[in-house]
């Protein structure tokens, strides 16, 4: 049974000049312990996808999944790690990553220990005292990613988590999720505007039309072998065809939307 | 204190003597009229006298006392209320004129109706400071529960927050900062209807002793009485400033961020 099913799913919001349709009657599957990339050119509703399996949107029509069951309410079996800083500034990193176990009632001392372990874990060891604003913005998505991983949920949702990092730490973090991915094998639904980085990643790639009302136009499988280091990974000439090929369909897309943009602006 | 902070203080010391210096020489030339402007070895000598005796310290811990009551009172229900409202948008969107016409009045003038319900004692003036200190923290911890990120929520949500711990470790330290940066105007505020309160009518107080004052054209004492209470609203603003930096050392600038 596939982790997160997605039956004819359209979000429409209300807006000022009229309803927008962000994403249009999409059919996904998610099989259990796949690593999922999705693509697409800016404004193709990645983020409104991500946030229906979430459950912090509802579909205005369509049905969401998880383990077969009907989502209502938040999806309580998904992790969510946001594109923009997302960590409460008044707490420590220690308190941070702790957050999620003590909503659940797990009792402080054993929360606080669990979260220093997951410091340890994402490469953070000692740094539990710090604050937010002490941290570079590598070390912060590290600190978000421990805050996830420490809940175990079974399905990791990641809109674009890297995209403020630089080149250097980005391909660092990618092989760091690839490790404690493989460790566990969660579901995970990764968004990225970035075909290189879907494909590194990904068990499977899929591509989104241009908006408004977009949808899944093409899946690939990527075979690149496993486990992957993302740097050797993209120098592969397996790499390089399944990069094209994907390039065709996302390129269309791309086109599409900067004609659209043109004829708004 | 930085550290050019304290370098200047040498300088400010030197321009409160020079100021103090040229009150008192254009005073005693005659320049200036010691009936209307006073003399600053009169305003000391009456200091002296105050202090000495110790009958300014049950005037002045009646004015405390007020200012104190009025500060937690009014920061108390301001922070409940801007809770209570920033959270509940229709509760807002019901009362918002009624909010925004109390706040355009000048509350000042309540003064007399508070000195008719509850007399002349100290309670009269702590509702009048409570009405003056609560506007501007409820504004405040509006604000600031309604500029919270919504990412942080949606953040903590996901991780499994109920409303109400949403409300403790979400809102209530988003709130926070915005209290206290509102404390130092409330701190004066709160002296403010103190004193404003004893102008109209008491037996006691900081603001009686100033009103008695002016009664005979003592100017010397109506300078002291102000000394005393800036002096004092200087300690409670210090006070403010400590526990603020406290209770948010998690703020940039508040202790050393680290670089990488």
């Amino acid at each position: 049974m596939a982790a997160v099913e997605l039956r004819g799913v359209s979000v429409r919001f209300a807006g000022t000049s009229g309803a927008y349709t962000a994403i249009e009657h999409v059919d996904l599957d998610i099989g259990a312990g796949e690593f999922v990339c999705v693509v697409g050119p800016t404004g193709c509703g990645k983020s409104t996808l991500l946030n229906v399996v979430a459950g912090l949107a509802k579909p205005t029509a369509g049905e969401v999944r998880v383990a077969g069951v009907p989502l209502t309410g938040l999806n309580r079996a998904a992790g969510y790690l946001f594109q923009t800083d997302a960590l409460m500034p008044w707490a420590s990193a220690r308190d941070n990553v702790a957050a999620g176990l003590l909503f659940r009632g797990v009792a402080r001392a054993q929360a606080l220990t669990q979260a220093d372990d997951w410091l340890g874990r994402v490469g953070l060891r000692g740094a539990g005292d710090r604050y937010p604003h002490q941290l570079s913005g590598g070390m912060k998505k590290r600190v978000a990613l421990a805050q996830t991983l420490v809940l175990d949920p079974k399905i990791l949702l990641m809109d674009e988590p890297f995209s403020a990092l630089d080149v250097q730490t980005r391909s660092l973090m990618e092989n760091e999720l690839l490790g404690l991915w493989a460790a566990d094998r969660k579901s995970v639904l990764f968004v990225t505007h970035d075909l290189d980085e879907a494909i590194a990643l990904g068990d499977r790639v899929i591509v989104m039309s241009a908006g408004p009302g977009s949808r899944p136009v093409a899946s690939h499988p990527i075979d690149l072998p496993r486990p992957r280091d993302v740097a050797e990974a993209r120098m592969s000439p397996r790499f390089v065809e399944l990069q094209r090929a994907l390039w065709q369909s996302l390129r269309v897309e791309v086109q599409k939307s900067q004609r659209a943009m043109a004829a708004a602006g | 204190m930085s550290a050019a902070a304290r370098r200047l203080w040498p300088y400010q010391l030197a321009l409160l003597t020079a100021l103090i210096g040229a009150w008192h020489a254009l005073t005693a030339a005659g320049l200036l009229s010691p009936f209307f402007f006073g003399r600053p070895l009169e305003v000391a000598r009456v200091l002296g006298t105050w202090f000495g005796s110790g009958s300014i310290f049950p005037h002045l811990g009646v004015t405390l006392l007020e200012t104190l009551l009025a500060f937690a009172g009014g920061t108390l229900l301001g922070v409940l209320c801007g809770l209570w409202l920033g959270l509940s948008p229709f509760a807002a969107a019901l009362l918002d004129p009624y909010i925004k016409a109390a706040n355009a009045m000048p509350r000042v003038v309540l003064a007399p109706i508070f000195a008719m319900w509850l007399g002349l004692g100290i309670w009269s003036k702590v509702l009048l400071g409570v009405t003056l200190v609560f506007f501007i923290v409820f504004f405040n911890v509006y604000q600031g529960v309604k500029d919270v990120n919504p990412v942080i929520v949606d953040n903590a949500r996901m991780l499994g927050a109920s409303r109400r711990q949403l409300l403790r470790y979400v809102y209530w330290p988003s709130a926070l900062s915005w209290v206290f940066s509102s404390l130092h105007t409330a701190v004066g505020m709160a002296f403010v209807g103190a004193v404003v309160g004893e102008y109209l009518g008491s037996a006691k107080g900081v603001g009686y002793l100033i009103l008695q004052a002016e009664g005979s054209f003592d100017v010397n004492a109506v300078l002291a009485g102000i000394v005393v209470l800036t002096i004092c609203a200087l300690l409670l603003d210090t006070a403010v400033t400590r526990l603020e930096r406290r209770l948010l050392r998690w703020r940039p600038g508040q202790g050393d961020a680290a670089h990488f």
